[in-house]
């Protein structure tokens, strides 16, 4: 069954949103998402320090079969990525909500959360896209 | 609505990731893509391959395959229960599909062509079986399975006892027909492996019994990265009606002898030989982890060149390509771009795999 956990905000493109209540968020790719792409085997974070702009795509996961771009939901710097994704992009298959984390970011500008999906309208996303 | 081939319910009861290729739902794979991959290589693995075109013609369509196909298939005349590869080409020479032809021990000819070129080719099988006034037989009523890797033989030995001794003696490109199987030992894996072509209606009870002896489904996710380190050419990636055999490194499929043997695209072929190939097919082993994509540029001391199918390779544990660059090219190494990066790679001459072991 896909994990949809209640505590994160989603995208319409599958990623996730956790807010840490410091300014900072953690974004991933969802259990949706990772079933979707199979077998990932290379991940392409953005640099720390990058200044990303909502709906900005700054990463790239490949699957055996194909890349996909992650965007990111919300503008201003990336402060921290996941390095170990470099040599286990599989965490993203086998934690996606977890250890498969893909970037953090200082949020430049905090209402940009509003647009974001909360985990029932998620839900119904995925539903509709069978 | 996509075409079911008599398997699927197989596939959906196992849980397959169902996608829709050439018009047919097919399983991408059963849960991990990578599992299966290694399935092949070290035990054995399963494919539903029925949605290919399965094509019987009978011995006096000899004349008509030597015309239609660009290899010859006079080579197999003194050797019924063989089988040869062969491009299906255009008058200009450009691939319209490759495809297995087997010489039935008991006379005939039995095509295996791809999914994808399913009507062409089956319009250009009957058009000219009907000009030549014979009959052309499209096998809708048939499964085929392949049966892949090192432990395939094993598996139909204990599957079928004493009765599969013809068919663990076959030769790689022989074929037996045994009761209702006809069973080649062909594959599109890089391993050992039969394909077995056999009444629709029996699919589903091999399907279970294979995996109930130790084989695992595998979907066409595996299917194409194994065909990758294999060094197999995928119509519609490393050719298709723009490129000649011998553009995609398939010249050795080409029989040139008879010289009066007039088949379909010869004489492009031979003006392209006599001008000399613009450009060849290799393989590149790339640096790094990033994966390189159909399509992605390649540059080379002599000029650009594509990809024309790329991944990770799970057995080496990075990403290959196969690539179409210029014949000049002769350096070792070469640049893939990568969203806006050269990546270095190695020029490599495939098969990257082979028997489960690393080549290049």
């Amino acid at each position: 069954m896909t994990q949809v956990p209640n505590d994160l905000k989603y995208t319409q493109n599958h990623e996730w949103v956790r807010l840490e209540g410091d300014g900072q968020v953690t974004i991933g790719v969802t259990d949706h998402a990772q079933e979707s792409l199979g077998d990932l085997v290379f991940v392409e974070p953005p640099e720390a320090g990058a200044i990303v702009r909502a709906e900005e795509a700054c990463a790239v996961v490949e699957s055996v079969k194909a890349a996909s771009d992650v965007y990111t939901p919300v503008s201003g710097e990336v402060v921290e990525i996941n390095e170990t994704l470099a040599d286990s992009p599989e965490l993203i298959n086998t934690d996606p909500y977890g250890e498969g984390w893909i970037m953090r970011i200082q949020l430049a500008d905090a209402s940009e959360l509003d647009t974001l999906l909360d985990a029932a309208a998620y839900q119904e996303l995925i539903a509709d896209e069978g | 609505m996509s075409q079911k081939t008599p398997l699927y319910d197989q596939h959906v009861a196992a849980g397959a990731r169902m996608v829709d290729f050439a018009g047919w739902a097919m399983p991408l794979h059963y849960g991990s893509q990578l599992a299966e991959h290694e399935r092949v290589r070290t035990g054995c693995g399963l494919f539903d391959v029925s949605h290919m075109l399965v094509t019987d013609l009978p011995a006096a369509a000899r004349g008509m395959l030597r015309t239609l196909l660009a290899n010859d298939v006079a080579k197999l005349d003194e050797r019924p229960g063989h089988a040869l590869y062969s491009c299906l080409l255009n008058p200009q020479g450009g691939v319209i599909d490759d495809l297995i032809v087997y010489h039935r021990e008991e006379g005939g000819y039995r095509i295996v062509s791809n999914a994808a070129t399913r009507e062409t080719v089956a319009e250009q099988l009957s058009v000219a079986a009907a000009r030549a006034g014979i009959a052309c037989q499209v096998r809708d009523d048939l499964a085929l399975i392949a049966v892949q890797g090192p432990q395939a033989v094993g598996l139909l030995e204990r599957c079928y006892g004493d009765a599969a001794a013809p068919l663990l003696a076959l030769k790689p490109f022989g074929c037996h027909q045994l009761g209702a199987l006809f069973c080649g030992r062909t594959g599109y894996t890089g391993e050992d492996g039969f394909e077995i072509a056999l009444p629709a209606e029996q699919a589903s009870e091999l399907w279970q019994r294979l995996q109930e002896l130790g084989a695992a489904p595998c979907g066409l996710g595996a299917r194409d990265s194994l065909r990758l380190e294999a060094g197999l050419n995928l119509n519609g990636n490393e050719m298709d009606e723009t490129i000649s055999p011998l553009e995609a490194g398939l010249g050795w499929t080409v029989a040139w002898e008879p010289s009066e043997r007039d088949f379909t695209g010869r004489a492009a072929l031979e003006q392209q030989r006599a001008q000399g190939l613009a450009c060849r097919l290799v393989g590149l082993v790339l640096d790094g982890r990033a994966p390189a994509r159909a399509g992605y540029l390649v540059q080379t001391e002599a000029g650009d060149g594509v990809v024309t199918s790329g991944g990770y390779a799970p057995t080496l544990g990075g990403p290959i390509a196969l690539a179409r660059i210029p014949r000049q090219a002769d350096e070792e190494t070469c640049q893939v771009v990568i969203r806006g990066r050269p990546v270095s790679a190695r020029i490599v001459r495939p098969p990257f795999v082979r028997h489960g072991r690393v080549r290049v």
